[in-house]
């Protein structure tokens, strides 16, 4: 509240002022300006006065002479949004407000690719967004196209192009087929931006053991263990040997090495054996005793 | 005998408007926002914390306290408001801004959820101060290109952008 009443009694101060103090004409500048360009602003009239450039992206305040005209380099003036230019001189205030734009060109993009690890063959599994932005980190509100690429050493590159809508594009791309790496490319202009994706194999598809007998005991070894798509599994899943014999009923979990389980449990005639990882089960065995 | 009752009434309407500290907010209604379907508690929260980093900025300005952004801002908006905040200390300047009223509609949730963009046209009276001499008032009308990402507790001010129009 006292902040609203602090602006009433402010306007109304400024208010009271002479009208012919406020009165415009004298600054002229652009109403528009692109991010990092010149600009030259006219003043009228004579002796010194301050000019105040003020918005939430830069404020600048200068020494100047009315009359003549105030420049100001490439790259003064770089953050885009709306400003107020204002110019105190003796007795009079005149004000303009303007506006800077985002330069065209891109200078940098902010690219978020996800997930970074997934299942391979998964369709639309992979997002992609990107805003683009300036040279100075003004987001680019005109619409520019952005290249989306996807691509590793197995499987066919993927290639989309999108137009930002208010800076910003986005894709979905599907994973390869083949497990390993991808990378996966955003492009706007010059501009470029690059996220590493690891694609891992699926859930497992076929999982068959086998068994020999060892004295009392029995060896049991898997296939080599594969999702649906022939990508053998990472070492280190965990296969469990499951052996049910006169109403007991044993577990031995076994991590996978070369892409196989192999464990040794007693050889029971009349035994059965099953084999599982995860929630996939694979083949049993009824073990009986070869006389 | 109604005729002044009216008249007073009206006067004190206005009175509490302008005394008001809260901005009035429309918020456009959002049938589609992309990729990603945005819930009812998500937009109450993602424009909860946006009017909210308005305060911060209104007071970071004014007292020309940096620091006053870091619980609403991150990224480039901050890194850019926390410049100006750096220029107006060195020149001796301040700015007062007093948000009236939002007009916000949210545009853009990113697939992973992890961005939200939004376009608030928003009026506010800004004031410059010179140390102590008001420069000028102004009131303002101006189109916002906002995003936010969301943090452990609250969504934060990443992008926060005025454009023409």
């Amino acid at each position: 509240m006292k902040s609203r009443l602090t602006f009433l009694l402010g306007g109304l101060a400024l208010a009271a002022m002479p009208l012919a103090l406020a009165q415009p004409g004298g600054l002229r500048l652009p109403k528009t300006l692109e991010a990092g360009s010149a600009l030259s602003i006219q003043s009228s009239g004579r002796g010194p006065a301050v000019l105040y450039i003020v918005g939430h992206g830069q404020v600048l305040k200068r020494k100047v002479q009315l009359g003549e005209t105030t420049l100001f380099s490439p790259g003064d003036l770089h953050s885009a949004g709306r400003y107020l230019a204002v110019l105190v001189g003796g007795p009079s205030t005149e004000k303009s407000e303007f506006d800077v734009t985002a330069a065209h060109h891109p200078g940098a993009l902010s690219f978020l690719a996800k997930p970074s690890r997934l299942p391979v063959d998964l369709h639309d599994g992979i997002s992609g967004v990107v805003y683009v932005f300036d040279a100075f980190q003004n987001l680019i509100l005109a619409t520019t196209p952005v290249s989306f690429q996807l691509s590793g050493a197995a499987g066919a590159m993927q290639t989309r192009t999108v137009l930002t809508h208010n800076g910003v594009a986005w894709t979905k791309m599907n994973s390869a087929a083949k497990e390993g790496t991808a990378q996966f490319v955003a492009r706007a202009g010059d501009a470029m931006n690059t996220r590493v994706i690891q694609q891992v194999p699926g859930n497992p598809c076929r999982l068959r053991m086998s068994a020999r007998p060892s004295g009392e005991r029995l060896t049991l070894e898997t296939e080599p263990v594969c999702d649906c798509r022939g990508n053998s599994m990472p070492d280190g899943t965990i296969v469990s040997f499951t052996e049910t014999y006169d109403g007991s009923e044993s577990t031995v979990d076994v991590p996978l090495k070369g892409g196989v389980a192999r464990t040794d449990m007693p050889a029971y005639s009349g035994a059965r054996i099953s084999v599982a990882t995860g929630v996939f089960i694979g083949n049993e065995i009824r073990w009986r005793k070869q006389r | 005998m109604n005729k002044p009752l009216l008249t007073v009434c009206s006067l004190f309407a206005a009175i509490l408007a302008v005394c008001s500290d809260h901005p009035a907010v429309h918020v456009e209604p959002t049938d589609s926002v992309g990729p990603r379907a945005l819930e009812k508690r998500t937009e109450a929260a993602v424009i909860r914390d946006y009017l909210q980093a308005w305060r911060s900025l209104s007071g970071a300005f004014e007292k020309n306290r940096a620091d006053l952004l870091d619980p609403d801002f991150t990224g480039t908006a901050k890194e850019k408001l926390t410049a100006t905040i750096k220029e107006q200390l060195k020149l001796g300047i301040r700015t007062r801004y007093l948000d009236g009223a939002h007009d916000l509609q949210l545009v853009f949730y990113s697939p992973e959820g992890l961005s939200i963009q939004l376009i608030d046209t928003v009026e506010y009276d800004m004031q410059i101060l010179d140390h102590k001499t008001v420069v000028t008032t102004q009131h303002v009308r101006e189109r916002y290109v906002v995003v936010l990402t969301p943090t452990e507790v609250r969504w934060k001010v990443r992008v926060f952008q005025g454009q023409p129009g």
